[in-house]
């Protein structure tokens, strides 16, 4: 594989197979499988210390995994390709003295981009997104959520193809997000890749075709969103006239009660059957609704379940006597 | 966002050289135009100036004990005026012409030979006086014998009447070979140029330390090792303050030239056995090496601290042990030719030290490209390690186990 990624026709845009990193004898990856298609949004979930970051840095070739494999943009060795990939790490920095300017042209620099047309870019990508007035002026002379920007613009100067991001919403106002997020939309739209971890759910549902959920340094699922939804059953709420009756056997053993109304899972033969046995016994139904599970629902039920696992699996042996 | 894939400009991936290339030039246009090179440039002030203070005290007493002379080689009745002349101006002048002592009366039919003289290595002369003083020949290394031209012709005018009417012309011989005088001061010279060397190598390598340090507090180092490989950054780093310290030394060689230009005569220094051109070259190619081999330890101890503390205490044993080979390679020139010298050329970290007392010391060349070549070797090995250290070490994402302790919490409460 050359630098060369144009005739790159793989429909991975990432490959990794059993990537493993341990720290001093803790386990931070314990072996992940993430497959992420190209020109997709691919969201990695998880919670702080799951070993997001650590995953990231292993497909980035910022550090070696221990065992495992790993295909970037056709590439076994990240760096191969580091001119089409653009980063920006969970911990942001750019050089304090440095203009705007310059430290945009100095990211694609690093990636390949020479500094005439880093600059010339940099103006026209600032200017663009309102930062036009903050060009000439030093980075530690900016707000952090606008060195922030900067740094993304950075991340982006030199078009890459795969563009990765660790919590790229963190330091960012809801107004600054929302363009963030459009951001990555339009960068998929261009056929670019997208990946960024996260812990808040709600960036990952607005935006991502598929995600992978990291718990305790494994991943207990990497897929579409709507599979992930469908791990968990549809919650149903039901709001009845009658308190007590015959009724009431007709609803399922899980069923709990907040208020006027009564909330329970979908049950596995569907809602006909329960209708039919609410109607006869004159439960006189005010209102049902069926509401499919969200990604946080999701998220919590399946990274919940993997870290109580990893935890289990993570004690210590009792000493031998 | 719309991009223009098809728009030019882009040279696709960096080799290894271009990579470097490009953190060389960031650092070192930042740090030259930095209040940090000003203050570099201002540093060797300080010792300058101790040394010129320290200094002074020394050369009255290196005056009144180990003088340079002249040995006289002419007839007796010839050398004996010479030195009756030396003494009578002496007295008249108050100091300043240099000691003169007979070392042969020559008979008659003798023929002189100051080479031989010279090279016998008796006495501590560094140079020698022959002919007449009609027509004095005055045998040396080429600057010295130059200096005293005036004064050799002006005792050999007193021989004869003391008046000006009569001037005789000095001949120069001027001599390759190291007079036995010159050992000690070529000595002297390598000494001068060892000690120059380590401070600026310390303070280089402090310098890079520093830098780098400052790096991992602005979290740069993570893009950084994301684009480029870690010895590009290395390599980058290193070669930026190696850059910066040329442009340095240009600065300090241009003041230190102007001045002994402008002192003229009065500062003599002792020919280095290479030639003075030879050794500022292999000077600043030995600088090169020392800084880069201390240099590449300490950008491998930069990517293991996080804080100024951990630095100071990681890179303590590694100043001490570089102190400590400084010394030896030190002791070690003054053993040429010893197991001793051999041992501080063949150590990485005292090799540059070595070879640049020798280079003062002996004039052969080809030691020098041998060198060379061990010491680049160990450069490319220690950037290798020092980038090895880092990704193995240093990119551990925030505190390991952080989240799992959460969740048993979580799950303990549950």
């Amino acid at each position: 594989m050359t630098g060369n990624v144009s005739g790159f026709d793989c429909p991975l845009a990432i490959e990794a197979r059993g990537l493993v990193k341990r720290f001093e004898g803790t386990t931070a990856v314990g072996g992940v499988d993430l497959s992420v298609p190209q020109g997709s949004v691919y969201g990695i979930l998880g919670p702080n210390g799951a070993g997001k970051t650590t995953t990231l840095r292993m497909l980035l070739g910022i550090i070696e995994p221990d065992s495992g494999y790993r295909r970037i943009l056709g590439a076994e060795r990240p760096h191969d390709v580091a001119h089409a990939i653009g980063y920006l790490p969970e911990e942001r920095g750019l050089y304090p003295s440095m203009k705007a300017t310059e430290a945009i042209a100095f990211l694609g620099a690093l990636r390949g981009l020479p500094l005439k047309e880093g600059r010339r870019r940099a103006h026209e990508l600032l200017e663009r997104h309102g930062l036009g007035y903050a060009a000439d002026r030093q980075i530690r002379q900016l707000s952090k959520g606008m060195a922030q920007q900067v740094q993304i613009l950075g991340t982006l100067v030199h078009r890459p193809r795969l563009v990765i991001f660790d919590e790229p919403f963190s330091g960012l106002d809801a107004l600054n997000q929302g363009k963030l997020e459009a951001m990555m939309r339009g960068l998929a739209e261009d056929g670019t890749t997208v990946i960024f971890s996260t812990h808040v759910i709600a960036h990952a549902e607005r935006l991502c075709d598929e995600v992978a959920i990291i718990a305790g340094g494994r991943v207990p699922f990497a897929g579409p969103v709507d599979v992930a939804r469908d791990r968990i059953p549809a919650q149903v709420r039901l709001e009845t006239q009658a308190d007590e009756g015959l009724w009431r056997a007709a609803l399922p053993t899980d069923s709990r009660r907040e208020g006027r109304y009564w909330h329970f899972a979908l049950p596995e033969g569907g809602i006909e059957p329960l209708l039919r046995a609410l109607i006869a016994g004159e439960a006189g139904i005010l209102s049902l609704s069926i509401e499919r599970a969200g990604l946080h629902d999701a998220f919590v039920a399946i990274a919940g379940e993997a870290a109580a696992r990893a935890l289990e699996a993570e004690k210590p042996e009792e000493p031998r006597r | 966002m719309n991009f223009d894939l098809s728009a030019p400009g882009h040279r696709g991936r960096l080799s290894m050289l271009a990579a470097a290339w490009v953190v060389a030039r960031r650092d070192f246009t930042a740090i030259l135009f930095s209040r940090t090179f000003f203050f570099f440039l201002l540093g060797p002030l300080f010792p300058v100036i101790v040394g010129l203070l320290a200094g002074s005290v020394g050369q009255r007493v290196d005056q009144s004990g180990e003088a340079p002379a002249i040995g006289v080689v002419m007839a007796e009745a010839d050398a004996k005026a010479m030195v009756r002349a030396r003494d009578a101006l002496a007295d008249r002048l108050g100091g300043g012409l240099p000691d003169m002592h007979v070392v042969k009366d020559l008979t008659p039919a003798e023929q002189a030979d100051p080479g031989e003289v010279l090279a016998s290595r008796k006495g501590a002369f560094a140079g020698v006086l022959s002919g007449s003083p009609a027509a004095p020949v005055l045998t040396g290394p080429g600057p010295l014998i130059k200096d005293w031209r005036g004064d050799v012709e002006l005792i050999a005018a007193e021989v004869r009447d003391g008046s000006l009417a009569f001037w005789p012309q000095v001949k120069l011989a001027k001599t390759s070979v190291a007079a036995p005088g010159d050992s000690r001061s070529r000595l002297r010279t390598a000494q001068g140029a060892q000690t120059l060397l380590f401070l600026l190598t310390m303070m280089l390598a402090g310098m890079v330390l520093s830098n780098l340090v400052e790096e991992k507090g602005n979290k740069i180092i993570e893009v950084l090792a994301a684009a480029i490989p870690m010895e590009s950054v290395f390599f980058g780093k290193l070669f930026a303050m190696l850059g910066v310290s040329l442009v340095g030394i240009a600065v300090w060689g241009s003041v230190g030239g102007a001045i002994y230009l402008s002192a003229g005569s009065l500062v003599a220094l002792p020919e280095p056995a290479v030639g003075w051109p030879m050794l500022v070259g292999l000077g600043v190619i030995y600088f090169a090496m020392a800084y880069l081999l201390l240099g590449s330890v300490f950008l491998a101890i930069g990517s293991l601290a996080n804080t100024v503390r951990e630095v100071q205490t990681l890179s303590m044993p590694v100043t001490m042990m570089q102190l400590m080979l400084f010394f030896f390679a030190t002791y070690a020139m003054t053993q040429p030719g010893s197991a001793v010298e051999m041992l501080a050329v063949v150590l990485p970290f005292s090799s540059p030290f070595a070879m640049l007392a020798r280079a003062a010391q002996e004039p052969a060349l080809w030691p020098h490209v041998a060198a060379l070549g061990w010491q680049v070797m160990w450069v490319v090995l220690l950037v290798r390690g020092g980038s090895m250290l880092f990704r193995r070490r240093a990119m551990k994402s925030g505190p390991q186990g952080a989240g799992r302790k959460w969740w048993r919490r979580v799950v303990s409460k549950g």
